[in-house]
């Protein structure tokens, strides 16, 4: 039997292969038209390198990042490769995660992210998604939330995160290059944040 | 689509064997990775190592060779190379005195070379780098990534490679780099969009008589539109924005590169270059040497750049050095 991170993980990997051709339409607007081939790509891979019956969360995220990392390429390989490696440094030998347990684990990804790519909120990237999230998830977990309800509130603030990178204008990555005509495109790096977000609420609630 | 391929999934694999089988002289491949370095190694001097997403040949493989380049790493079509892939090319590539890597200015690149280069230098490798960022299509300010690396990086892969060939040291190729990049600026333009293999259509759609000015080299839509004009018009628009730098006076020196985009025909591109020699001349520019042809492609565009290098002695005897590359050789 597949432990509940291979089948949270393999279920990433299905929603970013059914919106392969959306994301990579996408990132033809304002990009360079790969995002969701690359990404497919990667969890193609991912899929296949994982440990089927690993229970530990921190290993398979490790594992996960680093398949990222050496199959995706362009910016969305090192910036999720580092998100996922971070945050399997948190959770570390856990076979269960608190509320508190993925928050820690979001908080680091967005620090690797912000790292790595040398970006801020605002700047029309998977930023303006995750750290919204991350604020309301924590406001929630600290009001007495759970995990599940906690992350509904999280992806809400995500979506919310992807309305907002229509309105402004990129300041990093290629999109920058289109100056105010990035206006008015939603950023893909967001939208495919956003999606795993949900997927790993939609997995939590079965 | 209509292309010359097989699996979509294959084209860098079959283009990079092939290549060697076409080029055994020159490069061979590291098994079992997408990099390409000199057939006989490079021993006993700096080596410098380029590369980039695929779709922009001959770049970069094509320039791995004698006076130029000892490794090029080739990522996806038009998506950066991989950390792991980058670090093997460090690895085979380091003769012992050290590794510059050329990057291209894009958040992608940067990203993936400068992870390599993290983990080269825990291996105990000497590694320095430089950033091309000669396109002056996009404004260099705090609202974008900066500049984007195009056609220019060639001159920076000649004139370091001359420098390393002749057997200055790391810092020493590092500052011809550097100064190469201070003197290069490109733009570039587009009658019609390119087909990414994995995508399957254009990456921008353009009306019959509508052109792109400012395009980069992955597709990506340029800065504005407007109406077809003539080649000759095109091209004045493209030397004021390049002249407008400040770096090309009366009376210095430069060399040209009119660079197709992998689509256009060499005659449109003489064509072009008929006319920038007279402006150059008209402003009092003096062409030292002009280099037409395609070495940063972006597949099948339809389109061209323009560079202009500022030359003195010093990069003059550089760039006049010898070089056996498979898509550059000068005796």
């Amino acid at each position: 039997m597949s432990s509940r991170i291979y089948d949270c993980i393999a279920a990433i990997a299905d929603v970013i292969e059914e919106n392969k051709d959306f994301l990579t339409d996408l990132d033809r607007e304002i990009g360079d038209a790969d995002h969701g081939v690359n990404m497919a790509r990667g969890f193609h891979a991912v899929k296949e390198k994982l440990p089927k019956d690993d229970p530990d969360i921190g290993a398979a995220l490790k594992k996960t990042g680093m398949t990222l990392l050496s199959t995706v390429g362009g910016a969305s390989g090192p910036l999720y490769g580092t998100a996922y490696m971070d945050a399997g440094k948190v959770a570390a030998g856990k076979t269960e995660l608190t509320a508190e347990d993925f928050g820690e684990m979001l908080k680091a990804a967005i620090a690797g992210i912000q790292k790595r790519g040398k970006a801020e909120r605002g700047e029309k990237t998977m930023l303006d998604s995750l750290i919204p999230a991350y604020e309301t998830y924590t406001e929630k977990v600290a009001g007495g939330a759970d995990l599940v309800t906690a992350l509904e509130a999280a992806c809400e603030e995500a979506r919310k995160g992807i309305e907002f990178t229509k309105t402004i204008r990129a300041t990093k990555g290629r999109a920058s290059y289109l100056a105010e005509r990035s206006i008015g495109h939603q950023d893909p790096g967001a939208t495919s944040a956003t999606l795993t977000l949900e997927t790993i609420l939609k997995f939590l609630k079965g | 689509m209509k292309k010359l391929i097989n699996e979509v999934d294959n084209v860098v694999n079959e283009m990079l064997d092939g290549m060697v089988a076409a080029c055994p002289k020159y490069v061979k491949r590291l098994p079992g990775l997408e990099v390409l370095v000199r057939a006989g190694g490079s021993n006993g001097k700096v080596a410098l190592v380029s590369g980039g997403g695929s779709g922009h040949e001959p770049s970069h493989g094509g320039f791995v060779g004698k006076g130029m380049l000892d490794g090029a790493v080739a990522g996806a079509v038009f998506t950066s190379p991989t950390p792991d892939q980058v670090y093997e090319a460090i690895k085979a590539a380091n003769g012992g005195k050290g590794v510059l890597l050329v990057i291209k200015n894009y958040t992608g690149d940067v990203m993936n070379f400068e992870m390599a280069a993290d983990m080269a230098r825990d291996e105990g490798i000497e590694v320095d780098q430089v950033v091309v960022a000669d396109d002056v299509a996009v404004e260099n300010s705090t609202w974008t990534t900066g500049r984007r690396g195009i056609a220019g990086t060639i001159f920076v892969h000649k004139l370091a490679g001359a420098c390393a060939e002749a057997g200055g040291d790391l810092a020493a190729v590092k500052a011809v780099a550097e100064k190469v990049i201070a003197n290069v600026r490109s733009m570039g333009m587009a009658i019609d969009a390119c087909t990414v293999p994995a995508a399957g259509k254009k990456s921008f759609d353009l009306a019959e008589d509508e052109i792109e000015i400012g395009i980069g080299i992955h597709g990506e839509p340029g800065t504005h539109r407007e109406k077809m004009s003539t080649v000759n018009g095109i091209s004045d628009q493209l030397l004021d924005k390049i002249l407008a730098e400040g770096i090309y006076n009366s009376g210095d020196e430069v060399c040209v590169l009119v660079n197709g985009m992998g689509g256009t025909p060499l005659m449109e591109l003489y064509v072009a270059n008929n006319h920038i020699k007279d402006v150059l001349a008209e402003k009092g520019i003096k062409i030292y040497k002009t280099i037409v042809g395609n070495y940063m492609t972006s597949l099948d565009m339809e389109g061209f750049s323009i560079t202009l290098l500022k030359l003195d002695d010093e990069m003059k005897k550089l760039l006049d050095a010898p070089a056996d590359t498979p898509a550059f050789v000068q005796f």
